[in-house]
């Protein structure tokens, strides 16, 4: 391990280490099951083979992978660091969110959800005030309209629909 | 004539010419938002148009490329923030004028510039394209092959002092289009008995997951910025006279940026520094570039612009994109059957023109939109970055989940996301991730094909394409090598000349250590001890 040293290495240092550990890592792992994972198969061309480009990808990954943290300017954990860490951890929480989002819309469909969860992630995000609340709300209704209505993009009604009388329940499978 | 006549049939449909609108418009708008761009908003948009006919979806896309950087230029002048990436060189000479109280003028000339450079690189491809389609028929296997190969590699040497980690990530993309299922074969690759991988990784999950998403974590995780803006006086159209007295930086800017969007891998970016450096080695008041100077802004803003057009060459003549805005268009082509390659450009020429007409068509009316509507769009600058991010992460959804309305799909790319959100932290790039996935693809298929037929190596590189394109290749391996070479020699240099003495003293000692240390050392320094005695020592 040694201290920063001058280098042609552009971008900031905090958090490289870790990421130049975790991608090797992950190469290695790759690499070690490249025989269970490919098959070498009989009387085909070397080139042809299955598993000619998994190794080489795999074993590109592991080389430049290995250089690039060779190579780093610092290769010692700092106080920068666990600070960096802290936030790629704390993007987490955006993932939850999209992640709940994608599991109600099939749920209550695509307008109702969208259409709470846009001023929802909008407090989320310390905007507090009503003015700012519709517009996210507005926001959502319009993509809505463009996307499902307008253009046609497949997106499944809400099960709630089916709850729907008669010829609205179509109208709202169809369009919202 | 009557190839220029058919072109203009396959453009005269309603639902062409409001693509053209929707795409320009909503070109400059997201690209006047700092943090949005066209690579976003083309990842989101992706699975709406392979609904839609080759022409209409392939229009609203290379709308939103084409204009997003006359849009990119407003918050680049006005509040020093490129709207896109590749307007981060007018911000050098357009902020300063801004300083100025010449806003306008700034705006104006960014905008006449874009213009003749989008329209420059689409003239010159059309009188071109009749040379272009006698040339790319002796693009073969082998040659197509060299060619991503040369694509790849250029992207991974651009990325200067990150090109180590820009070549794992494009083995990395390598890796990723070969899961799933191998396509003659059969065989299972890296599945791990997992049916949701037995497709393989999509790539709009993977571009949606990378750029949008990506996007919006990172804006979310961010701080709103405060932004004061300048109120524009002056008239709008002063900026076609100020380039009307520049014809050889405008034309030479533009060349640069034909030339290097035909070259896969190597965009915008080159063309802007070239034409940037032409421009202020050539100029007669070289002190002003980067304080405000015309030439500059025309140099920056014409190469940039003229590279879109350019960068369709590669995709639609050998089927090989060279960068990730390119490398998604190439996902509705093969949606919709249409192979780009040779064969395109023999059999439907006058698909390939109308596409360029398009870009001339759309030239025309994002200059007429930005003259008018300049006062009003400057507005969508101050929408706060962390609300963006909650709408990208809504349209997002959509993109994603329009796909198969997969959920997996969903966790996929948002895993996709976090890491392009950890890759953004750290100021690497994500593009050698895409080019990787598709021009590994490309290289996968006509690699086995070249080899067929290949007895010896050097049959591989026999034909004279074949051969260029290797030398090419070795050409820029020798360029690579060289320029880490001197700076390796640099930053020893600048390591050297900053030592302490107390280093150079230490560095003393330790080459005579073995002089010292031995018996002779001892009787000298005890020698001299006599006439020097420590002050430690008893007398």
């Amino acid at each position: 391990m040694s201290d920063p040293k001058p280098s042609t290495f552009k971008g900031p240092l905090r958090g490289q280490l870790l990421f130049a550990i975790v991608f090797l890592v992950a190469a290695l792992l790759l690499l070690s099951q490249l025989g269970e994972e490919t098959k070498w198969a009989k009387r085909t061309k070397f080139f042809a083979q299955p598993r000619f480009w998994p190794a080489v990808s795999i074993g590109g990954m592991v080389l430049f992978g290995g250089l690039h943290l060779w190579k780093l300017p610092r290769r010692k954990f700092v106080t920068a660091d666990y600070a960096e860490w802290k936030i790629w951890f704390l993007g987490i929480e955006w993932v939850v969110w999209f992640l709940v989002y994608v599991l109600l819309v099939p749920i209550f469909g695509y307008l109702p959800v969208t259409l709470l969860f846009m001023p929802l992630m909008s407090w989320r995000m310390g905007y507090r005030d009503k003015q700012m609340l519709w517009i996210s709300a507005a926001f959502g209704a319009a993509v809505v309209i463009l996307f499902k209505s307008l253009l046609d993009v497949k997106i499944p009604g809400g099960m709630v629909y089916e709850y729907l009388p008669g010829s609205l329940r179509s109208f709202f499978i169809l369009n919202f | 004539m009557e190839l220029l006549l058919s072109s203009f049939d396959i453009l005269a449909r309603w639902d062409v010419l409001l693509a053209l609108l929707a795409g320009s418009v909503g070109g400059v708008l997201i690209g006047a938002i700092p943090g949005v761009g066209p690579a976003v908003a083309i990842a989101i948009l992706l699975p709406a148009t392979f609904s839609m006919d080759p022409i209409v979806g392939l229009t609203v896309l290379l709308g939103i490329y084409g204009s997003s950087m006359y849009g990119g230029s407003i918050p680049a002048i006005l509040i020093n923030t490129p709207g896109t990436a590749v307007n981060a060189l007018t911000t050098y000479d357009g902020y300063p004028m801004t300083t100025r109280g010449e806003a306008r003028r700034a705006l104006s000339l960014a905008y006449s510039s874009s213009f003749f450079g989008g329209i420059f690189s689409v003239v010159c491809l059309i009188l071109f394209a009749p040379v272009l389609a006698k040339i790319a028929p002796m693009f073969g296997s082998r040659e197509i092959f060299l060619a991503a190969l040369l694509g790849l590699l250029l992207v991974v040497v651009a990325h200067r002092g990150q090109a180590l980690i820009a070549a794992a990530l494009a083995c990395f993309g390598i890796f990723l289009n070969t899961v799933g299922l191998e396509p003659v074969k059969y065989s299972k690759r890296f599945t791990f008995d997992q049916s949701f991988l037995s497709g393989g990784v999509d790539l709009i999950v993977v571009v949606l997951g990378l750029f949008a998403l990506s996007q919006a974590f990172f804006l979310l995780q961010g701080e709103d910025e405060k932004v004061r803006m300048t109120k524009l006086r002056g008239g709008m159209f002063q900026g076609f006279r100020e380039l009307v007295r520049h014809p050889r930086v405008a034309g030479i800017s533009g060349t640069f940026g034909v030339l290097m969007g035909m070259i896969p891998g190597v965009g915008e970016f080159t063309a802007q520094f070239l034409s940037y450096t032409y421009a202020q080695r050539t100029s007669k008041r070289p002190q002003d570039f980067g304080h405000g100077s015309s030439e500059g802004l025309i140099a920056a803003e014409t190469a940039n612009n003229a590279v879109p057009a350019a960068a369709m060459v590669p995709l639609l003549a050998l089927g090989i994109p060279g960068e990730a805005l390119t490398a998604m268009m190439l996902s509705v082509f093969y949606v919709h059957n249409v192979v780009p390659g040779p064969q395109l450009f023999q059999n439907q020429m006058d698909f390939v023109v109308a596409l360029y007409l398009a870009l001339l068509v759309l030239n025309v009316l994002v200059l007429i939109f930005l003259l008018f509507a300049t006062n009003h769009l400057i507005k969508v600058v101050k929408i706060p970055n962390r609300f963006l991010g909650v709408c990208i992460l809504v349209l997002s959804f959509v993109g994603v989940y329009s796909l198969r309305n997969s959920v997996t799909d969903c966790l996929i790319a948002a895993c996709f996301g976090i890491f392009g959100f950890v890759l953004k932290r750290l100021s690497l790039p994500a593009v050698p991730i895409i080019l990787g996935m598709v021009l590994g693809g490309i290289m996968e298929v006509k690699l086995r094909a070249g080899m067929a037929r290949v007895k010896t190596p050097f049959d591989f590189i026999d034909r004279p394409v074949a051969m260029i394109l290797f030398l090419m290749i070795l050409g820029v391996l020798f360029i690579h090598f060289r320029h880490l070479w001197l700076e390796r020699k640099k930053t020893k240099e600048a390591k050297w000349s900053t030592k302490h003495a107390s280093t150079n003293f230490g560095m003393h000692l330790l080459r005579r250590k073995d002089y010292l240390l031995k018996e002779r050392g001892r009787k000298v320094r005890e020698k001299h001890l006599k006439y020097n005695p420590r002050s430690t020592d008893k007398r």
